[in-house]
């Protein structure tokens, strides 16, 4: 294999694997700009991957089940906003027992479907024209699904509503202040409830996506830790969608190599270095102003009652 | 208002031990009635499957052995989580840190070339520095940098993973392991004694037992105790007080961090003798004793309880994975929705609720 070839097709599968990544991020940056930490993206996730497949396998339309897999990962993102929101419970735990549950619940569920591969995947396509460019044609619009253009389509569009709408605005004041948005009669719990959702609908979109098209196929635990790697792309991103495309494909990058540079560096090296980085970019930010300026929400995991700060 | 109109919720005064004893205890009944209806969905009685957990986890010598050493790790680590929480330090990484112990310790092991006596001793302090040092870097973070500790720790369980698999895939892969991807045993001296004909590595349990009641007499007899308790409910106050913020968020993931390092040379050095994946090594105990430490309300005694039931809870996973060939998953699927339920059930401890369906 030339290393042209080797390139391409290196590139062409990190995008393939930075797209749940992605979809994952977008959902959990609006959750947290919103002021939920949601740490059950894994479970939400998980829950998406199976509900997606086992809807593509009986219908026969992986269409539907990507649809399902983004309804199962919204309901069960509700759970975290009763909890959290309403409940004002303490948002890590209830974002921990997430993800035990969606992990339990789809391994018990999913027994029968194990290691059953699906008939009928989302199809790869090929943009006629487009892929006939040298270099980015073949890692672009080559052997890509619409799902992973779809996704690429929600990064504009979602900074555009964070940054340069009213719901934007509302999103954010909501993270940040929430007495604040409170006092301007914006319905902080209504937001948050919304903000929760969306971060589930794109996490079970980002499981139907591997379990319907990236990897047509159920088997238990399959999302292996992406949950917890969108975690880190959130701050990593700087709760910022265009960073958190590019930060998506580098993580995706770094698996893809982790395969690919086998021969050369350990995979365990490369597989640790989205959690690392995680660390090291929380490092130099640290310093107040410019964590204030990259965008960390002020009132991330803080419940909210009126008056009572 | 906020909250949907049918549901009232405002801020109740000091809640009683007796309302928040009441209150637990609903919550797991709770679960424990959802989980009744998933066994009766898979055509099992509750109250067979209920039985034979109960059977199979306590009923015989056999299971009742495999129970208290599965406690073991849970014990340990979810003392030290006790600590951690009471300065509200969210460690979500005593998985890592309890993995940093196996290998500091497993290095000792494997390495050091000490005299017979004196391994064991040494690992058990490597195992406790190893864990402790993981801990502390989330710890240092947080208050030099001001880093939420809740995606530090947990960024750092899976360095710690990786580590781990790197270590048992390359360097420290044994000779004699014939290609797996595990280290050589360890020699016998490094072997913890264990009651006989079971797998309770009893010098682990007696100390995590100690170090319950240790940690008990720090949190209600000492001055650290009390420093810890107001850092974590007013630090507005500790600050006041001239109580250092940096000193009682280091001595608490010490602590913590350390325990679950503790946890960790039990797991190598008295069930695998050897060091393996990290799955092998875990499944899981920290994340599990994260709800123990909060089901005991982060009382230090009450966690040798709570430990016990979860132990209770995993030894179950086997019973009805065997006896009634149901999904081990199950597992998770308790243990989230008990955690569930005891954070919901906070809400009607701190809060007074009520349901209306008056227009208001």
């Amino acid at each position: 294999m030339g290393w042209e070839t080797w390139i391409i097709t290196t590139l062409s599968r990190t995008l393939a694997y930075g797209t749940p990544l992605l979809l994952g991020t977008l959902g959990e940056i609006y959750a947290e700009r919103s002021g939920v930490l949601n740490l059950g993206v894994e479970g939400m996730m998980i829950m998406g991957a199976y509900s997606a497949f086992t809807t593509a396998y009986i219908t026969g339309n992986p269409w539907l089940g990507i649809l399902v897999g983004g309804l199962i990962g919204g309901a069960f993102s509700l759970i975290h906003a009763f909890a959290s929101v309403t409940l004002k419970a303490n948002q890590v735990v209830s974002g921990l027992s997430l993800t035990m549950l969606g992990l339990g619940l789809s391994g018990v569920l999913g027994r029968g479907w194990e290691g059953k591969p699906l008939p009928n995947p989302i199809p790869a396509i090929v943009v006629p024209g487009l892929s006939k460019i040298p270099i980015l044609g073949p890692i672009l619009f080559e052997g890509q699904n619409l799902l992973v253009y779809l996704t690429i389509i929600l990064v504009p569009l979602l900074w555009y509503i964070l940054y340069r709408t009213r719901i934007g605005i509302t999103v954010r004041s909501v993270g940040e202040s929430p007495a604040t948005a409170d006092s301007l009669g914006i319905k902080v719990d209504r937001v948050r409830y919304l903000c929760v959702l969306v971060g589930g609908v794109l996490a079970g979109l980002a499981g139907g996506y591997l379990s319907v098209a990236y990897r047509p196929a159920w088997t238990e635990g399959m999302t292996a830790g992406m949950g917890w790697i969108v975690i880190a792309l959130t701050i990593f991103a700087f709760w910022n969608p265009a960073h958190g495309m590019l930060g998506a494909y580098f993580f995706g990058t770094l698996y893809i190599l982790s395969f690919r540079l086998q021969p050369w560096i350990s995979p365990e090296f490369l597989k640790a270095m989205p959690y690392a980085f995680a660390i090291l970019v929380l490092i130099f930010v640290s310093r107040g102003t410019l964590q204030k300026r990259m965008g960390a929400p002020a009132a991330l995991s803080v419940p909210y009652t009126r008056g009572e700060e | 208002m906020q909250a949907p109109k049918w549901l009232s919720i405002e801020r109740r005064p000091i809640p009683s031990g007796r309302t928040i004893f009441t209150v637990s205890i609903l919550g797991i009944v709770a679960a424990l009635i959802v989980m009744a209806i998933f066994f009766a969905a898979y055509g099992v009685s509750p109250a067979r499957a209920y039985g034979a957990i109960l059977h199979g986890a306590l009923g015989n010598w056999h299971g009742f052995s495999e129970t208290l050493r599965r406690m073991i790790p849970l014990l340990l680590i979810g003392v030290g989580l006790t600590i951690a929480f009471r300065a509200l330090f969210w460690n979500i990484g005593a998985e890592g840190q309890l993995l940093a112990g196996a290998i500091a310790a497993a290095g000792i092991a494997l390495f050091s070339g000490l005299p017979d006596p004196l391994l064991l001793p040494v690992m058990f302090i490597a195992a406790f520095a190893g864990g402790a040092a993981w801990g502390l870097i989330p710890a240092l973070l947080k208050v030099k940098l001001g880093i939420n500790d809740v995606i530090t720790t947990l960024m750092m369980n899976y360095i710690a993973i990786y580590l781990m698999e790197w270590l048992i895939h390359g360097p420290w892969k044994g000779p004699t392991a014939r290609g797996f991807a595990y280290t050589d045993t360890f020699a016998r001296a490094a072997w913890l004694p264990t009651i006989y004909g079971t797998r309770i590595h009893w010098p682990t349990l007696v100390l995590g037992l100690l170090l319950a009641l240790v940690m008990y007499m720090l949190v209600s007899r000492t001055r650290s105790g009390f420093e810890i308790r107001v850092v974590g409910e007013n630090p507005d106050a500790a600050r006041f007080a001239g109580i250092s913020q940096f000193k009682t968020t280091l001595l608490v993931m010490l602590i913590a961090g350390g325990f679950a390092g503790l946890a960790g040379v039990g797991e190598v050095a008295g069930i695998h003798h050897r060091l393996l994946g990290p799955l092998n090594i875990s499944m899981g105990y920290g994340y599990t004793a994260i709800i123990v430490a909060w089901l005991a309300r982060r009382n230090p005694l009450a966690v040798i309880i709570t430990s016990f039931l979860f132990a209770i809870i995993i030894s179950g996973g086997d019973v009805i994975k065997v006896s009634l060939g149901l999904p081990f998953q199950l597992i998770n699927v308790f243990n989230g929705l008990i955690l569930f339920f005891l954070i919901g059930s906070e809400a009607f401890i701190r809060y007074k609720v009520s349901f209306s369906f008056r227009r208001q």
